[in-house]
């Protein structure tokens, strides 16, 4: 019988919202177990947001993500104005949804950056992170700020997007297309990234279902589900786009999907800026009454869900947060079981969670002796795909 | 299914159950069950009607505990709240872990945070808290009380 190890993952590297440590265990060279441990980063944002008001709270739900820092504030509006409940304006729906789409825009080629450092990609990395600046650049005139946004308020939109800047804005968006039409063409045409993504790490439409998996993750293993087009908000229902879904629930289709929603963000971001209509941005909410209230929206990552309890003062009741990696994480243990440690590192990363852990893996034997650092795992994965190369 | 035939369906099926059904909008509609016939119409929910399981929400509203379990059913754009209260002196209900994976991880949260007994969980453990948290602290109570935090912090982390 091969000699059993465990490879511990993690846990520190608190960029984003879920610091994980992941326990594998693998035999030679196969994953047989894993256990996924969360909580390091544990910050007790629902207990605070009990001792905040009502504004106060959008503020600092939107610090629990810094890649998806609008989709949290996004759930919770709508979540308070669930329980008024009420409709935003117009023009603070288009607001929300440009904002919401810029996101999901670089967040997107950001982790498209990421999984091609994985496999060894590097020029696809500087590429996708290229793009992004410019995206970012985007989001800075729109909003003032390249992260964290803060242009959420329960009843519409904090600032206005001046006519002046729509423009630019357009330019710049339209200006990566281009580019990202090559990177879909190298991610389709390459053989390459064939072998060494398709038929890895296959999560089936039957677990899809079981986990309840959320937003990429789902869509790739053939389960359509969408907020955006199952429960429309914002302006969702009035644009052209579709739901991208792929069959085969593995790291390619993962790559794929991500790529291709791109383009469907491209038109939803191009149609909102050129028919913004006019009007006011913000409702004015003037008190909350007593009850329940949710919102849900779907986040670059899946669906991200508030559940708000008010109890009439100026302050929720009850704040609860679930954000998509909640429950797309645990898939982990029917898509990495079975498979290589080098593919390890990108299944892992397929769902789009924190990539910080697998930056941060050492191997050790089971008598605690460390075989191999983090930037060893990367390599052996990026030497997996040089030999891939090789040998077509 | 329309929404209507939905809910008439569970008004139906689940007669004896349900103690009473809030509904609040046409996309939320909230349904209290009792407590002992939760694993039924979840299961009913869940694998029948093929909703998707969006979390559970657990409340401490000082007279009693509250659980809401979320589930979305996509094709007519309806969330379900199904509504189950405890009591303080026994707050514990029957595990929906078996039945599907999507609650494993939600009922350990709860558990550590309000102190509620999930019957039949395959895999109790912390999920959130850290390992020195005492037992018996639960931090979403209403009760709770901040503790000496102090062995936490001069552990040389």
């Amino acid at each position: 019988m091969a000699k059993k190890t465990i490879v511990p993952i993690g846990p520190y590297h608190p960029l984003q919202e879920e610091p994980e440590f992941f326990t594998l265990t693998v035999e030679g060279e196969k994953v047989i177990d894993i256990e996924v441990e969360v909580g390091y980063n544990h910050r007790g944002i629902e207990k605070l947001s009990e001792r905040k008001s009502f504004d106060q709270s959008t503020f600092v739900v939107e610090r629990i993500c810094g890649i998806c820092s609008t989709s949290h504030p996004y759930a919770y509006t709508r979540a308070v104005e669930d329980i008024v409940p009420m409709e935003v304006p117009e023009r603070a729906k288009y607001i929300r949804t440009i904002i919401a789409e810029g996101e999901r825009l670089h967040s997107h080629l950001l982790w498209l950056g990421l999984a091609g450092h994985f496999l060894g990609y590097n020029t696809v990395y500087m590429w996708a992170w290229k793009l992004r600046e410019e995206v970012l650049d985007v989001m800075e005139i729109l909003s003032g700020n390249r992260n964290n946004y803060a242009m959420f308020t329960p009843g519409g939109v904090r600032r206005d997007i001046k006519a002046e800047d729509i423009p630019v804005c357009l330019k710049k968006i339209d200006s990566i297309v281009p580019t990202l039409e090559m990177l879909k063409k190298a991610v389709m045409d390459d053989p390459v990234l064939h072998a060494r993504t398709k038929g890895v790490g296959i999560l089936t439409k039957e677990e899809a279902i079981d986990y309840s998996a959320l937003g990429p993750t789902s869509r790739a293993s053939g389960v359509a589900r969408d907020v955006r087009k199952d429960s429309p908000y914002g302006a969702y229902d009035q644009v052209e786009w579709e739901m991208i879904v792929t069959q085969n629930g593995d790291v390619f289709d993962k790559v794929v999907l991500r790529v291709l929603e791109m383009f469907e963000t491209y038109k939803i971001l191009k149609y909102c800026l050129e028919n913004l209509p006019s009007g006011e941005i913000d409702a004015n909410i003037k008190s909350i009454p007593p009850g329940d209230g949710i919102g849900h929206i779907e986040a670059p990552r899946g669906e991200t869900f508030h559940f708000v309890r008010s109890d009439g003062t100026n302050s929720p009741e009850r704040h609860k947060v679930r954000a998509p990696t909640f429950m797309n994480l645990p898939t982990y243990k029917s898509t990495v079981v079975g498979e290589t440690i080098a593919d390890a590192t990108i299944i892992l990363a397929a769902i789009d969670p924190c990539y910080c852990c697998t930056e941060r893996m050492t191997v050790k034997d089971t008598d605690g002796k460390k075989l191999y650092t983090g930037e060893d795992l990367v390599r052996l994965s990026q030497e997996r795909t040089e030999e891939i190369r090789k040998s077509i | 299914m329309t929404r209507e035939e939905v809910l008439k369906d569970l008004n139906e099926r689940f007669k004896g159950s349900i103690v009473d059904v809030f509904d609040k909008s046409p996309k939320r509609v909230y349904i209290e069950i009792k407590p002992e016939s939760l694993v039924e119409v979840a299961i009913y929910i869940f694998k029948t009607l093929g909703a998707r399981f969006n979390i559970a929400s657990g409340i401490d509203v000082r007279q009693y505990f509250e659980i809401l379990y979320h589930f979305t059913l996509e094709e007519i754009n309806l969330l379900i709240s199904l509504r189950v209260k405890l009591s303080h002196e026994k707050p514990e209900v029957e595990s929906l872990a078996p039945v599907f994976k999507a609650a494993n991880w939600i009922e350990r949260e709860i558990n550590e945070m309000l102190g509620i007994n999930f019957i039949g969980h395959p895999d109790m453990k912390r999920l959130l808290l850290p390992d020195e948290w005492p037992e018996g602290v639960y931090p979403l109570r209403t009760d709770y009380k901040e503790w000496d935090k102090k062995a936490i912090r001069d552990r040389g982390v």
